[in-house]
């Protein structure tokens, strides 16, 4: 992934950043132009809650190649009190405790090298709440 | 509109064909299907594919094959929609010979996966690179997301998912171009390696080579070209949000059941019309939401529907006679048009031990992505 590609990520993958919908109050994560709910085209900025609680999970156990050396490791879809939902790693957690309803918080970290270069790129990964 | 119709068809065994190019595969079933046709030209050809610039590095598909299939100068459009490229391709053929536009028309579907390529990356290239495969998800894991939602809303059990594998190899043992002739038994199925938790190595579809093509014209000159057309009554198309987390039940295919609604309606059918059915069953726990979808049992029913028999051969309502995608293969750009091949052979009578008994109403649903497209069509014996 070329790093211009990357750095315009960086306001949602870093800070989490979303929108929210004038026109009907969808929440928006990532943000982008048009609201998918109502067509709207007026948003306010909304920094997403580093907390939710995971909608559905899996355990990837034949990993894409970039990850190959963290497998096994759990995946969430995870809901934020805002209503985002974002799919995430889950780290720091035993694989069988991250289920549907488990509360987690959103942490930032390394998220993978990309290219021959191994430049580091971060996001968010989810951790269980203890 | 112009009635149209689906007038011959041929297709490659699906499986790994290390002596078989791209270029090879398209032109071995394009040929069968003109051949069985006596059709020596066409109007217009249309290639499902979704990613021969990944798994071969070769775009521009269209004017290299048809070319290779002796075809220079003819109209061809390559169309991509994932893995429902093939059902893309067949819809395109069809608006064009019900426009009035074409008379003969080749709608063909073509994947070639084993030349080298990470295919587990190709794939995952049809889901949202920023929003998913950044973090690490695959193909099995967004499937495996929706089977967990699934459990967890309707009670679907590992059982269910294993039946729906052991039903479509059952299915696939008796089909000649299946990738893998073989049953399967519940506890194989239950205790092969975990791809995706819940999702083990036999809960997903194989990596295929294959092509598959189809033959349409205008219904009023079918007969220039076969005593048995089958009449295509409708088509439908939808879409839903690419990224699985923006959808607010994970277990519910949208796409799936608005392409259905948008087929019905044209077909002027309901759901308890249609005889026989072929799905995109690329994990076991897609034909269990998609036979929701497409409104075939109750929401949260799907999983009961392959453990009791009703979508076998001899049930109520059997679904992907052929094998389906996870026994006959799933060269992704040629599955559309293969399951097309089965509705058109089950309403011509020609299944063979496959047969269903008196079919006269089929179906087609093939599906991109983790549901983001899918595409149905309704055939009719005429």
């Amino acid at each position: 992934m070329p790093s211009p590609r990357y750095w315009r990520e960086i306001p949602a993958r870093y800070r989490l950043e979303a929108a929210r919908c004038g026109g009907c109050g969808a929440i928006l994560y990532p943000v982008r132009r048009i609201c998918p709910a109502c067509r709207g085209e007026t948003f306010s900025p909304v920094k997403l809650s580093r907390r939710g609680k995971v909608i559905t999970s899996t355990v990837i156990h034949a990993a894409p190649t970039e990850f190959q050396m963290e497998a096994p490791y759990a995946m969430a879809v995870v809901e934020t009190p805002e209503g985002a939902r974002l799919m995430v790693q889950v780290a720091d957690c035993d694989l069988e405790e991250v289920v549907p309803g488990t509360e987690v918080t959103l942490e930032f970290r390394r998220i993978r090298k990309e290219g021959k270069g191994g430049i580091l790129c971060y996001g968010h990964k989810a951790v269980p709440v203890r | 509109m112009r009635e149209v119709a689906v007038v011959s068809a041929g297709m490659t065994p699906f499986g790994e064909l290390w002596r078989h190019s791209l270029r090879d595969l398209f032109v071995e079933a394009s040929l069968e299907a003109l051949r069985n046709a006596r059709a020596d030209s066409v109007d217009a050809v249309y290639v499902g594919n979704m990613s021969g610039g990944q798994f071969v590095g070769q775009e521009h598909l269209a004017p290299l094959l048809v070319d290779q299939l002796g075809f220079r100068g003819v109209a061809a459009t390559r169309v991509e929609s994932a893995c429902a490229s093939g059902g893309a391709a067949l819809r395109a053929a069809f608006l064009d010979v019900a426009s009035g536009m074409s008379d003969v028309v080749l709608a063909a579907g073509v994947e070639k996966m084993n030349d080298g390529a990470d295919v587990t990356g190709v794939l995952a290239s049809a889901a949202d690179q920023e929003a998913e495969v950044y973090h690490g998800v695959t193909f099995p894991g967004l499937y495996a997301m929706i089977a967990r939602a699934h459990m967890e809303q309707h009670g679907t059990t590992l059982e269910d998912l294993a039946a729906v594998s052991v039903k479509n190899h059952r299915h696939g043992a008796l089909n000649p171009k299946a990738q893998f002739r073989q049953e399967v038994t519940l506890e194989q199925v239950m205790n092969s390696s975990l791809v995706a938790d819940p999702l083990r190595l036999l809960h997903c579809s194989p990596v295929s080579d294959g092509a598959a093509a189809v033959l349409l014209c205008p219904l009023s000159r079918a007969k220039e070209f076969t005593d048995r057309p089958v009449r295509i009554r409708a088509s439908g198309l939808a879409t839903s949000s690419m990224a699985l987390a923006e959808r607010r039940d994970p277990a519910f295919l949208d796409a799936v059941r608005l392409s259905a609604s948008r087929a019905y309606k044209m077909a002027g059918l309901s759901p308890s019309g249609i005889d026989v059915a072929e799905v995109h069953d690329c994990f076991s726990i897609a034909e269990i939401c998609v036979i929701e979808a497409l409104c075939f049992v109750e929401p949260g029913r799907g999983g009961q529907a392959a453990r009791t028999g009703e979508t076998a051969l001899g049930g109520r309502l059997p679904v992907n006679p052929s094998g389906g995608l996870k026994s006959k293969g799933h060269p992704v750009g040629a599955t559309g048009i293969a399951q097309v091949i089965e509705i058109f052979d089950q309403l011509r009578g020609a299944a063979g031990e496959r047969q269903v008994a008196d079919a006269a109403i089929g179906l087609t649903q093939n599906m991109g992505g983790s549901g983001a497209s899918s595409v149905v069509h309704i055939f009719e014996r005429v």
